[in-house]
């Protein structure tokens, strides 16, 4: 009689695992099913249904900074898209600031002066060390309100300080800023040409051909050429005002404004040094011997040896710092700045529409996070090194 | 014979005296003046640190902190009630007695804590503001420490039972704090102050921990529905910002929950916050298990093991102790990031610093208030930085 050993299902291993995420996704689908139920019938309870057409509906308040016109007459779509906005602003400029102080306190730490590395050890402890809500807050609250009222604002040169706001000078587009514009363009594609040019023949012949200055030379003759012609600079400058109770002229940064920059850029620039510092130290001591050896000079060791394979390091967490400022910028809210988050909660408070704007603010940072996950992915795909 | 040796001991001291003379010059002209753009640059360094301690000791010593003394116990406990206040003594008193056991048991990063818990207590008992009863007790405090640091030393046997007291010590907290009806009921609505930051911060810690070694184990399963259950669930909650998901725990969990439960404020941040770390727990612990080499799996599954004991016994522990410094700086961020319950209205230590400048009292004090909540982040963010960096260096994590 033949025997045959038959395994019982719940130890089947091609059984199993099916019937594990089976269970999985109906415990998780009955949860979804059961949240999502009560906070139907509970809207229902209060008379609200879920849908986004309230976005077409009269907003009704005003927003002090916005990038675009907006009026209390416009749709609460439209103040949403001034919230993004707005908070594409700080991104933006926080970005570029923050890598600038960053990439200073990073190397000054690695400085052999010993009271510079220290200067910068103290700067990065101190303020990474203070949660960014009270950073925030200590600008907004205890330096930049207290300031004297508009009308005995502080001047320091062309800026100006007070509690409505700090005013900077501002350029301005004019007519022949297209020109510059022009002219710039062509200039750089000229220098570049002269530069590959340059370099290319520098390496057949093994003479000096200066490509580096030559290039730079070339952008400065259009440039100046670009000045002959138009006779103006490429952009007016606007120094601010005082009239009455407000600035003219110039650009007016609202104290909200001022705090939320100022205190994102100083709390992610201490991230970002260490992230380069990290960088920098991780490229093996052997390579800066070898370029010693070889007899590089230190700063064609730095340009030529240590960045571009420090870079490598430095870009994945360089990408998480950015997308961090990001994602902080959503603590404008505390300070009145009007972010997206800022704007939803406004929105939230008038429509009840608690489901549906905490969904647009959910989906509005997912797609930042993707989009600048995507872009550094890119690049930090060119910079990988090309293994053979 | 000895003379000679005498002799020429002395004469290394001698060369050891003047090295280090020479020493300490060679070192400014190495550190500080060693090119003139060095010197450029070390003056005006100089200039800079001068002019930034002036002000700050400025600052410090024409500064009014009456503002903080009048409203210690309120930036400290918020508005828990007077009567019951030898709660929050009790559960100060097991801390410290937990703290000096393992101080006395371990030794190593715990000296560190335990020692600094002791400094921090002991510049309470300094301060001009606090009261007698407040200082008498602060003091035993202090003498219990050291007192069940030598009970430590002396009985290694503690090692287990001090480890389960631990591991219910915030359950037992928020029992004795809440009372649950065996005590008189103390509503966590009224919770507040660096209490409440604590509390939160250490319930985030500990129920995130776990759920995310789940997400980060479910990350890495080949079974695709629970893989991509959790790479979705960390990549959503990686996406969004904190104060959204606040938003959500505030807004939208009573209407999950329908109308039947009723949960508090704090409660609800906490869930909040513990939903928040769990994605970025398992994030750490997945970069743990990733950077264990594959001849750990395959030895284990060699030795017979199954997937269970192979986790249990030889992956988690290896993975956990590599991610330990790392989840030491996740930790950091949490209990930084609690700051923004503020935001939701929960009068956490920041929260009650807003409440008081909000106060016609206190008018103008902004700075002082503020200065002052942020010193007591930092103070706590910076021991926990140096605890890390210590276990960074104890556990070899660094030299791998």
């Amino acid at each position: 009689m033949k025997k045959t050993i038959t395994t019982p299902f719940w130890r089947d291993k091609r059984i199993v695992p099916i019937l594990l995420q089976v269970l999985f996704a109906a415990l998780v689908l009955a949860g979804g099913y059961y949240f999502i139920a009560n906070a139907i019938n509970g809207l229902q309870q209060i008379g609200i249904n879920l849908g986004f057409n309230f976005l077409k509906n009269t907003s009704g308040f005003t927003i002090s900074e916005s990038m675009i016109d907006f009026q209390p007459t416009d749709t609460y779509g439209r103040a949403i898209i001034v919230g993004i906005l707005n908070t594409l602003r700080i991104a933006f400029i926080g970005i570029i600031l923050t890598s600038i102080i960053g990439l200073f306190v990073g190397i000054a730490k690695l400085s052999n002066n010993w009271l510079v590395s220290k200067l910068a050890t103290v700067y990065i402890e101190i303020f990474r060390n203070t949660p960014l809500l009270v950073q925030i807050f200590i600008w907004f609250f205890a330096v930049l309100l207290p300031l004297p009222r508009i009308e005995e604002a502080l001047k320091l040169g062309p800026v100006f300080f007070s509690n409505r706001g700090i005013a900077i000078p501002w350029f301005e587009a004019h007519s022949n800023t297209i020109l510059w514009g022009i002219g710039m363009i062509v200039g750089l594609m000229v220098a570049v040409i002269f530069f590959k040019a340059l370099m290319k023949k520098q390496l057949e012949s093994g003479k000096r051909k200066y490509p580096f200055i030559s290039a730079i030379v070339s952008f400065i003759v259009i440039i100046l050429i670009t000045l002959i012609f138009t006779k103006t600079g490429p952009v007016t400058i606007h120094t601010p005002s005082v009239s009455g109770r407000g600035f003219v002229g110039g650009q007016t940064l609202s104290p909200g404004y001022s705090a939320i920059l100022i205190s994102l850029v100083i709390y992610t620039s201490t991230f970002i040094a260490e992230v380069i510092r990290a960088g920098i130290q991780g490229v093996p001591k052997g390579q800066i011997e070898a370029a010693k050896a070889l007899g590089l000079k230190s700063s064609t060791t730095m340009r030529l040896v240590i960045f571009p394979q420090g870079i490598r390091i430095i870009i994945p967490p360089l990408t998480s710092q950015y997308l961090n400022l990001v994602k902080n910028s959503s603590l404008a809210v505390a300070v009145g700045f009007q972010d997206i988050v800022s704007v939803g909660g406004t929105v939230m408070n008038q429509t009840g529409r608690a489901v549906e704007v905490i969904s647009i603010m959910i989906a509005v940072y997912l797609t930042f996070s993707l989009i600048t996950s995507i872009l550094m992915n890119i690049f930090n795909q060119k910079v990988q090194l090309v293994e053979r | 014979m000895e003379e000679m040796k005498l002799e020429a001991n002395k004469e290394l001291n001698i060369l050891k005296r003047s090295s280090s003379q020479i020493g300490s010059l060679q070192w400014l002209k190495k550190n500080l003046f060693s090119s003139w753009s060095n010197v450029l640059l070390t003056i005006i360094s100089a200039v800079v640190t001068g002019y930034i301690l002036f002000n700050t000791f400025q600052f410090i010593f024409t500064a009014d902190w009456s503002v903080i003394a009048v409203n210690f116990r309120l930036l400290m406990i918020g508005q828990f009630p007077v009567a019951e206040i030898w709660r929050v003594w009790t559960i100060l008193g097991v801390l410290t007695v937990l703290l000096g056991l393992s101080w006395g048991l371990w030794k190593g990063s715990m000296a560190h804590v335990a020692v600094s818990i002791g400094a921090i207590m002991l510049i309470m008992v300094a301060m001009p503001f606090i009261q007698m009863s407040t200082r008498l007790i602060l003091g035993g405090n202090i003498v219990l420490l050291l007192l069940t640091f030598f009970i430590g030393t002396k009985l290694p046997k503690l090692k287990i039972p001090v480890i389960a007291v631990w591991l219910l010590y915030i359950p037992l907290t928020i029992f004795i704090l809440n009372g649950f009806g065996v005590l008189a009921p103390v509503s966590s609505n009224i919770w507040g102050g660096f209490l409440l930051t604590l509390l939160i911060a250490s319930v985030a810690i500990v129920i995130s921990f776990p759920i995310g070694l789940l997400l980060a184990l479910g990350r890495r399963s080949s079974l695709p529905v629970i893989k991509y259950f959790c790479v979705i669930y960390i990549e959503f909650i990686r996406g969004i910002p904190l104060i959204t998901v606040l938003f959500i725990g505030q807004l939208m969990i009573p209407l999950f929950l329908g109308s039947g439960v009723e949960i508090s404020n704090v409660l609800r941040a906490m869930i909040g916050m513990t939903l928040f770390s769990a994605a970025y727990l398992a994030e750490n612990i997945r970069g743990g298990l990733q950077s264990l080499p594959r001849g750990q799996y395959e030895a284990a599954q060699a030795l017979g093991l199954n997937k269970t004991y192979m986790m249990t016994f030889v992956i988690l522990p290896q993975a956990i102790r590599a991610v330990i410094p790392a989840c030491v700086g996740q930790f950091i961020s949490i209990f930084k990031d609690t700051s923004l319950v503020a935001i939701v209205s929960l009068t956490d230590l920041l929260g009650m610093g807003q409440k008081l400048v909000a106060n016609p009292e206190f008018l103008g004090k902004q700075m002082e208030v503020f200065v002052f909540v942020g010193f007591v982040y930092f103070i706590f963010c910076y021991l926990m930085s140096h605890v890390s960096r210590r276990l960074e260096v104890s556990l070899g994590a660094g030299h791998r």
